[in-house]
């Protein structure tokens, strides 16, 4: 098909349409109401349904519902919403309910400010739910990785039983750029829904529940998780971009808007004869570990829309915290290509 | 050109038509012609990001008086303030007046209408025929008699800025061209503008040019970053 003019939030909204999503429940948030407005009009004419939920949490436990009768189904929001969305995220992860999150930052914390941020790394890489749990993180950085994260999404959230999340900063779904929604994504082989969902039991009936009141039960359904779920997730959903790494002795780390910035950095510091480069992960829950194992490189420097969320996580991937340095802005401040080069130059000045 | 169109200059279109590019790019070139004093209204209630209003720093630089629809930063409440009805009536002004995005956009207008000489008004519908609701001759006919019914305007021309951002090519502009010359054919709406970001489309001639309807702008970049 030929490439169309969308953005972000509108093609995230087509792209769920796409994989199948049948379901869709949110509350009203900028920056991503287009979402909700898109898949207001165009879900029904796709024959699923659209529902305007009275909160944020009543949303994500609609999909509690919807996932469980086995629709493929998505919410979407912005951070002080995906924060009030954690509980029932929790309840999805031990229920084993697929279902997709899609979260398009803005500056935090609480109501903040809708200008676009990175301030939710931790929220969606570590969640605020309870427990022991993992859930994928996707990190688009253009609309037509947007597109392809949301189709990938609703696989992966079948294949595995498991919540997904898309994360957006504000900016990927507010921009407008040229996109193909034809783009193949890599499809699974998944669990038939009639081994686990609601209604298919024919008299043995099957239960989705977040309680297993026997703690060595509960222990055991724990490790379960961890040993079928999210260690093969580890050894398989892992995705990351090198850029212009081969001669690389720096690499900047980023994903998403920054990553952009940083690529526009990175021709500027080159011509003034660094060798510096990307890594950028593209899942941030796995994160990427072989591309820090690279001992060529004398410094990562992380670069967000945030105070250095992602820091910790590349100092344990490098497994040298030293060799971990940041720049950022935070609060709904994008940081320009130029403060990004004049920041690296005096990060590696420093240390030359 | 610019001093050809009328005094006030209203620029519609379907969202993600790329108004706001245009309309900034519009009345810089404007001011540099005009010897009346020149003001741009970001009437945009409905967009969160990517506003006029975001340079208005720059515009007041070059001498542009700017209006802005928003209370204070923290709050960005979506308002119209008063003094942008000056321009509508003060004849000392030239005016471009750039709207939020479909006829929904085109709502604020009527709080306007009652002080607007409709013989002053130039109403440009901006088309880019790669945004998928306007893709088709109907569809671009369809949106345009939408925003007639909404604002209470006709419109007066086309403005084609056909774009896929930085991966736009003179063909695309071509083909923009001969779906709005069917649209202009049925409907009466004269094509008053092309337009192209000249350091994206590259394999722009002379000879593509001349083939092009209205006359031919190239714009700059002034709402996308250069990483975008």
């Amino acid at each position: 098909m030929a490439k169309v003019l969308m953005k972000g939030n509108e093609a995230t909204g087509k792209a769920a349409i796409l994989a199948g999503c049948k379901f869709f429940a949110g509350y009203p948030i900028t920056p991503q109401n287009e979402v909700p407005e898109y898949l207001s009009r165009e879900l029904p004419l796709a024959g699923g349904t659209f529902v305007q939920a009275e909160s944020e949490v009543a949303a994500i436990n609609m999909l509690y519902g919807a996932g469980s009768a086995g629709a493929r189904c998505m919410t979407s929001s912005s951070s002080p919403g995906i924060a009030l969305k954690q509980e029932g995220i929790g309840y999805c992860v031990f229920g084993e309910v697929p279902c997709v999150i899609n979260s398009v930052s803005r500056g935090g914390p609480a109501l903040g400010t809708i200008q676009p941020s990175q301030q939710d790394y931790n929220q969606a890489t570590r969640g605020g739910a309870n427990g022991d749990y993992h859930i994928p993180v996707l990190a688009p950085a253009s609309i037509q990785e947007a597109v392809d994260a949301i189709k990938e999404a609703f696989e992966i959230a079948d294949f595995y039983r498991t919540p997904v999340m898309v994360l957006q900063d504000g900016l990927i779904g507010q921009m407008m750029e040229p996109v193909d929604f034809d783009k193949p994504v890599k499809k699974r082989e998944i669990p038939p829904k009639s081994e686990w969902a609601l209604g298919y039991g024919k008299g043995n009936p099957h239960i989705i529940e977040g309680i297993v009141i026997d703690a060595p039960a509960c222990e055991q359904k724990n490790l379960r998780f961890f040993k079928e779920k999210y260690e093969v997730m580890e050894a398989n959903e892992v995705r990351y971009e090198e850029y212009m790494m081969d001669d690389a002795e720096y690499a900047f780390v980023a994903y998403g808007s920054s990553s952009r910035i940083c690529k526009t950095a990175i021709k500027t510091l080159r011509d003034k004869g660094i060798k510096i480069g990307l890594i950028r992960p593209k899942t941030l829950w796995p994160f990427p570990q072989v591309p820090f194992q690279n001992k060529n490189i004398k410094l990562f420097i992380d670069v967000e829309m945030n105070m250095g969320q992602m820091v910790p996580d590349v100092a344990l991937a490098c497994n040298d915290k030293n060799k971990v340095k940041f720049f950022g802005r935070c609060g709904g401040m994008i940081p320009s290509p130029e403060e990004v080069v004049a920041a690296a130059e005096k990060i590696i000045g420093g240390a030359e | 050109m610019y001093l050809d169109d009328k005094r006030v200059r209203i620029i519609s279109g379907h969202y993600g038509s790329g108004k706001t590019e245009f309309a900034v790019n519009y009345v810089t070139n404007l001011k540099k012609l005009s010897k009346n004093k020149v003001a741009i209204s970001d009437m945009d209630i409905v967009n969160v990001y990517f506003r006029s209003r975001e340079k208005k720093d720059e515009l007041i630089k070059q001498g542009i008086e700017v209006f802005d629809s928003s209370i204070g930063s923290s709050a960005d409440l979506p308002a119209i303030p008063k003094e942008m009805l000056v321009p509508f009536v003060d004849k000392e002004y030239d005016y471009v007046v750039d709207l939020g995005g479909n006829e929904v956009g085109t709502i604020v207008l009527r709080r306007f209408r009652e002080h607007i000489d409709i013989s002053e008004v130039d109403f440009f519908m901006v088309v880019n025929v790669f945004r998928p609701d306007t893709q088709t001759v109907d569809a671009i006919i369809e949106q345009k008699e939408r925003l007639e019914t909404t604002s209470g305007f006709k419109i007066t021309g086309f403005i084609n800025n056909t774009n896929l951002v930085r991966e736009t090519s003179a063909e695309d502009l071509l083909y923009g061209d001969k779906l709005l010359k069917e649209a202009s054919e049925k409907t009466g709406v004269p094509i008053k503008y092309t337009s192209y970001v000249k350091e994206v489309v590259k394999d722009m001639t002379p000879e593509i040019i001349s083939k092009l309807s209205g006359d031919v702008i190239p714009l700059k970049y002034y709402m996308r970053e250069v990483w975008m």
